[in-house]
């Protein structure tokens, strides 16, 4: 028996392309709205890989350092770092902010990482494409090539500027934004020193509080001053378990007999995928349903145009003996190529235009899998109103009268 | 082959029931041999459209007997169950339009129906060449139907209509869009396909040209047939 649809489709291809190649790009957008959501729980990952870290000891009572912002006192590593199953520990600092490069603002993840053994201390980036580790302990940056940045270049950060000595590839924030790493002291004073100016009101605000400008205590003012203008917080510290220790048992230890709030690498997981961008992906997800129906509603008004141009064919057919399930066949197998062609053009379009999106889309497999089975089901229901149409047509208008 | 044609006795159609109810045919008797072509003539609203429909199986019979070859299909309100695989193996339609399918070449445009009776398509294709043959459009066999000539197109059509073999083919205004030299044609070759396969031919017309080709003439008028002889003339 010879396919109704597939010569119909062959007969008129030149519609069937266009109209799928319409129906591609929605699909396209479809999926890259997808890979978006997937990028973020990438870049979510790929920021835990690289920090290198089992556990995130952060400031008690606070999701940080990534959700919530957290701020402990950076000689507290050294308390951690002496408690039993600890690997090894380092303070980190975590600042988004806008990084002067070649006369442009970048948007910037900047990283102050601890002095220790490079590839070897938590924080520090584990791999680089270009150039060297930081190695002195100020003014040098490593940055991500999706900052621009190129060896050698200077980057300004807040009123310093850092030379990049090496390059990081898929270093970025949970947000995306390229990593800048930097010593911890100059990070440290690039989050938590005040400009110069409001370090001069404070200075005499306080000289003019005579609690703390007392005629009997000389040195208290100055000690004071020099508190204000001192860095001494970090965000988080980052805590790689030693060999055989369990991480649980670990975090559970640092909470109670520290007071502080320990996250495990799955807690975290669930904090960036399940808070930083719930909102997010809500609204991918709102996205997804509105492109869906009207991806639904396009092949239905396609597929119910290209039936009711035939209907005088099927009212022959109906009347030359042809089954309303040959007839039903016909219009689902179109709607099934139709999206067949959608879904090809869609998955070539978002395979080439996912790299051009300023954030990262990943296009993975068992997406694209349930896009297609999703579009296939939608051409399936779409094709309803067509068949009704189409079982309804009298075979008695062929004969007209 | 069912060989004996069809015959129709005392049919009536009723549409809608109580004060608004019309009698679309009120009594209709024919008998059209195998091998006969007959016109059904009549002006418009007499019953002709109804009368086809009934005897194309599209719509029921209020009443009435319906033998189509050695089958009967209705009797006062009894009917065959499969309408469509009736009309499908024993019922060829030729139209005023050919409404050959736009997406199928002319030689499956043909052997559609054998296929859709289950026939193995090669059989089908063979049996199609055979009668495209028999009607001398066997060279635009591969052509699509918007390729063809009006004349083709409807020989095309009464290929597909005979293509089962039926014992009846209705032939609804056939020769309408043609000249009178084409319409001709067509009326030669319902004729000489009805001798060749032995199937009752009834031509649905106004054609004023064709109508003295018939031996036998059925007019109808208020929903009543009468019959009368044609003059025959060779087309």
């Amino acid at each position: 028996m010879i396919s109704l649809a597939g010569r119909d489709v062959l007969h008129s291809w030149g519609k069937f392309v266009f109209t799928g190649f319409g129906l591609g790009l929605l699909i396209g957008v479809t999926l890259v709205m997808a890979g978006v959501y997937r990028g973020m729980v990438d870049d979510g990952k790929a920021l835990l890989d690289n920090s290198g870290a089992d556990l995130w000891v952060v400031q008690q009572d606070t999701l940080g350092p990534y959700a919530e912002s957290s701020s402990l006192n950076d000689d507290l590593h050294r308390a951690v770092r002496a408690v039993p199953g600890v690997g090894r520990a380092a303070n980190v600092t975590y600042l988004t902010m806008q990084v002067r490069r070649a006369g442009r603002d970048v948007r910037a993840m900047v990283v102050g990482v601890a002095p220790g053994t490079p590839w070897e201390t938590p924080g520090w980036p584990p791999h680089l494409v270009a150039g060297r580790q930081i190695t002195r302990s100020h003014y040098e940056a490593v940055a991500d090539i999706a900052t621009g940045a190129r060896l050698g270049e200077q980057l300004t950060i807040r009123r310093n500027r850092y030379t990049v000595v090496g390059l990081t590839r898929r270093m970025v924030s949970s947000s995306g934004d390229p990593m800048v790493f930097i010593p911890l002291k100059d990070a440290q004073e690039a989050q938590f020193l005040r400009d110069n100016d409001a370090i001069w009101r404070n200075r005499r605000r306080t000289a003019a509080n005579p609690v703390f400008n007392r005629p009997g205590a000389p040195g208290l003012l100055a000690a004071l001053d020099s508190t204000q203008t001192a860095s001494t917080s970090v965000n988080a510290i980052l805590v790689r378990v030693a060999p055989g220790a369990s991480a649980a048992e670990l975090a559970a230890t640092i909470r109670r007999w520290k007071r502080l709030s320990v996250h495990t690498r799955a807690q975290m997981e669930d904090i960036l995928v399940g808070k930083l961008i719930a909102t997010s992906a809500r609204q991918i997800g709102m996205f997804l349903v509105i492109l869906a129906a009207v991806s639904a509603a396009i092949v239905a008004f396609i597929i119910y145009t290209l039936t009711m141009d035939k209907i005088r064919e099927i009212a022959v057919l109906k009347l030359i003996g042809t089954r309303n399930r040959t007839i039903a066949a016909m219009i689902v197998q179109q709607a099934l190529a139709l999206g067949f062609i959608g879904f090809a053009v869609g998955r070539i379009t978002a395979t080439y235009a996912a790299p051009h999106f300023p954030k990262h889309v990943l296009l993975v497999l068992p997406d694209s899998i349930a896009g297609f089975f999703a579009v296939m089901a939608i051409c399936i229901l779409a094709s309803g109103i067509a068949i009704r149409v189409a079982l309804k047509v009298d075979p008695a208008e062929a004969i007209g009268g | 082959m069912a060989a004996k044609g069809i015959r129709i006795e005392g049919l009536k159609k009723r549409y809608g029931s109580g004060e608004t109810a019309v009698d679309a045919l009120k009594g209709v008797h024919m008998h059209v041999a195998p091998g006969e072509v007959v016109g059904l003539v009549g002006p418009s609203g007499s019953g002709k459209t109804t009368l086809l429909k009934c005897l194309g199986a599209v719509i029921d019979p209020t009443a009435g007997r319906m033998i189509l070859g050695d089958e009967v299909i209705h009797d006062d309100g009894w009917k065959v169950r499969d309408l469509r695989a009736l009309r499908r193996d024993k019922i060829g339609f030729v139209f005023q339009a050919p409404y050959l399918i736009p997406f199928l070449d002319v030689v499956d445009n043909v052997a559609l129906l054998p296929m859709l009776a289950g026939r193995p398509d090669a059989e089908a294709r063979s049996r199609a060449l055979e009668l495209l043959t028999a009607l001398d459009v066997q060279h635009r066999a591969h052509a699509m139907p918007a390729q063809l000539s009006g004349g083709e197109q409807q020989r095309v059509a009464i290929a597909r209509g005979l293509v089962n073999h039926p014992p009846v083919i209705l032939a609804d205004e056939p020769t309408a869009p043609l000249d009178s030299e084409r319409a001709m044609g067509v009326i030669r070759i319902l004729n000489a396909m009805a001798k060749r396969y032995d199937t009752a031919v009834i031509v649905v017309t106004h054609d004023e040209k064709i109508i003295p080709t018939f031996r036998r003439i059925y007019h109808i008028r208020d929903g009543i047939t009468h019959e009368e002889a044609g003059e025959g003339r060779s087309p």
